[in-house]
């Protein structure tokens, strides 16, 4: 990767650090020090880059930095803003790790409709994708975070990018955001995995991002049909169980969990349709994560 | 007083080519046309000069994203106006469609590219109270619940409180008038109702009179304190001011109509700025033809220098060091058109006691 010679402090404060994600680029300005410790943690396999008049085109021009002005380096808040607006209220600055990766999901998420978006984990394995929209709780970052060093390729964990034209999924990988006992079942099961730095009592409890294994960043421009959509559910002491989906409840489904199947009107609906015509759908509820990967890893057989 | 006149504003006055831009140029001008919302309308212009397809796919994406939005809004306002049919069906009169619905419903090119927020809609004064019964009977409440709120409305402006549809969110906006009665300028409605005319394919909706809409937009623009969307509101005047030249009229109809209304000071600023900011030739003598109400020539340097600043996007690569306090000054300006002093400073001390008691957030 070309990323050796960028010093990610020195690009944060000043110009501003270019992160290539998926098919965007983003264009990170902080002067918060934490920030800097996260993105050198987490985006470390990424083509980073200093931002300056040979960039080229940059999607997303954005900026965590304190509140209040000239006094902002005592503030105790931080805000994300995005072409100059600020979406979301301020939040403490230690949290600044998990504003950022939330408000780089919300530039997409919000201002794309060239794609159909859809609130989705979405892993890929012998050029098959899996699609996992499920809403919070649903345990679908833990199970992601699993299978992804389990050998399924990471394509994103929050936002599925749907192409209009032939229906495959843009890969969009970024850090995998675990929540409250998740953080500790990933940290015991996969000693290995990179962690970025905490942020407690968020109002999402306590969130960690994990890097994204380094084949899924290289290979971040490889899209792939999407040959599963299952819905996952985690249940407590829950046996394993993968029962076959009805389609069309499958189709309005995903476009409960879509961020722009209205917008997309007709479009959005053909690309639906298309989806769950061509993939099995499926519902999926488990307790044990070893059963779970080797439920996903018979899917292909 | 050096100002650089920010790339968005190049584009649309055409003194700056789309085809000929950098891709880092192309950087600041998403940002600034997202955040100014025209975005959608940046689609369009590349679109009438038929270059969306070399624009690169990694740009194109975002004007095409802005584009499918507006057009979603588009669908959505043409699916309320069908309510407001019936409505007007249910009230044997016709109601008057204001600003973007307007420009909506009748094609007009300044509705290419907008975001609505909400629908706007005349009736005559005396009409005010059965309406909004039918409003609500077809599902639209009040939203403002306090009785301050309520009889400030009532009392002194232009509009009752917003009203939004209990199930679908749509919001609609009741006028009398297009200026509060409190403004001195505050014209006459029943001049406005007049001239109004009837939309093919919407029985019983009808818009104001092509010069009206005009006149109406500059007065929007020119008394109005919040001026975040100064810049897209002086754009939809140039659309508005192509189109209507386009169609064979003249702006020595426009001036007359509004000497006529006692409108003259928002159409002469409306001309000055899009002249001096987007190039909008108009003939140096048009000014001379207001009869009266016009700023004067002392005080036109001052005005320069506020509005030129203010309608630019609010965007932090448009500001100078004085565009704050420009903006705060317009917006005082605004406060002192639109009230005498007797009423303003009572109401501002209501207000103020609400928000340090928390009562009210903003």
């Amino acid at each position: 990767m070309s990323n050796k010679k960028v010093d990610i402090y020195n690009e944060l404060t000043t110009s501003g650090l270019i992160v290539k994600v998926g098919v965007f680029k983003y264009r990170i300005c902080s002067p918060l020090p934490i920030l800097g410790n996260s993105i050198s943690v987490l985006y470390a396999d990424y083509e980073l880059s200093e931002y300056n008049d040979c960039s080229g085109f940059v999607d997303f021009h954005v900026l965590v930095k304190g509140i209040g002005g000239c006094f902002s380096a005592l503030s105790r808040k931080a805000q994300f803003f995005v072409d100059d607006q600020a979406p979301f209220n301020a939040l403490p600055k230690q949290h600044a790790p998990a504003i950022i990766e939330w408000g780089m999901n919300w530039c997409i998420s919000s201002q794309i409709n060239s794609h159909l978006i859809v609130h989705a984990a979405v892993i890929e394995k012998n050029g098959k994708a899996a699609v996992l929209p499920a809403p919070p709780g649903s345990g679908k970052s833990t199970l992601t975070a699993s299978l992804i060093q389990e050998g399924w390729r990471l394509l994103s964990d929050e936002l599925t990018i749907i192409r209009l034209d032939n229906y495959y999924v843009s890969p969009n990988p970024r850090p995998v955001s675990l929540k409250n006992e998740s953080i500790d079942v990933i940290k015991d099961k996969y000693p290995n995995v990179v962690f970025g730095p905490i942020s407690t009592d968020t109002s999402k409890g306590n969130v960690c991002h994990i890097k994204p294994p380094k084949l899924s960043v290289i290979n971040q421009h490889i899209e792939s049909p999407i040959t599963w959509v299952i819905f996952p559910k985690y249940q407590y002491q829950s046996k394993t169980y993968l029962t076959e989906y009805n389609k069309a409840k499958a189709l309005m489904d995903i476009a409960e969990n879509s961020f722009n199947y209205s917008r997309l009107g007709r479009q959005g609906f053909i690309a639906l349709r298309n989806v769950v015509d061509n993939a099995r759908c499926y519902q999926f509820q488990y307790s044990d994560l070893d059963e779970a990967i080797e439920t996903f890893d018979s899917l292909g057989s | 007083m050096a100002f650089s006149i920010p790339i968005v504003i190049k584009v649309f006055s055409r003194h700056c080519e789309i085809s000929d831009l950098t891709e880092h140029q192309w950087n600041l001008l998403i940002s600034q046309a997202r955040k100014a919302m025209l975005l959608a309308e940046l689609y369009y212009l590349a679109e009438q000069q038929q270059i969306l397809k070399t624009i690169p796919i990694t740009i194109y994406r975002h004007l095409k994203s802005a584009q499918v939005h507006s057009e979603k809004q588009q669908n959505d306002l043409a699916c309320e106006l069908f309510h407001l049919i019936k409505v007007s069906k249910n009230l044997g009169y016709r109601l008057v469609l204001l600003k973007g619905a307007a420009y909506s419903a009748t094609g007009l090119k300044a509705a290419r590219g907008r975001i609505f927020s909400d629908i706007d809609v005349l009736v005559s004064y005396e009409k005010i109270t059965i309406t909004e019964a039918e409003l609500m009977l077809n599902g639209w409440a009040s939203s403002k619940k306090d009785a301050y709120d309520q009889q400030y409305y009532r009392k002194w402006m232009h509009e009752i409180p917003a009203m939004q549809h209990m199930f679908r969110g749509s919001i609609i906006d009741l006028h009398h008038n297009i200026l509060p009665r409190t403004v001195k300028a505050c014209p006459n409605a029943k001049l406005l109702l007049a001239n109004i005319v009837d939309i093919d394919g919407y029985k019983g909706l009808c818009v104001l009179d092509f010069v009206d809409q005009i006149i109406h937009s500059a007065t929007h623009l020119f008394y109005d304190g919040e001026l975040e969307h100064g810049c897209r509101d002086l754009i939809d005047l140039y659309n508005l001011l192509t189109q209507y030249l386009n169609n064979g009229n003249s702006i020595n109809s426009l001036v007359e109509r509004s000497n006529e209304l006692g409108l003259q000071k928002p159409v002469f600023y409306a001309l000055r700025y899009v002249y001096i900011i987007l190039g909008f030739y108009v003939e140096a003598d048009i000014f001379t033809k207001f009869n009266s109400n016009t700023p004067s020539k002392l005080i036109m340097p001052i005005m320069d220098f506020l509005f030129i600043r203010a309608l630019m996007p609010d965007h932090i690569s448009c500001n100078d060091s004085w565009t704050e306090l420009a903006r705060w000054v317009l917006y005082i300006r605004s406060h002192w058109l639109r009230m005498p002093i007797y009423q303003l400073i009572p109401h501002l001390f209501r207000k103020s006691y609400k928000r340090i008691t928390s009562k009210e957030k903003y």
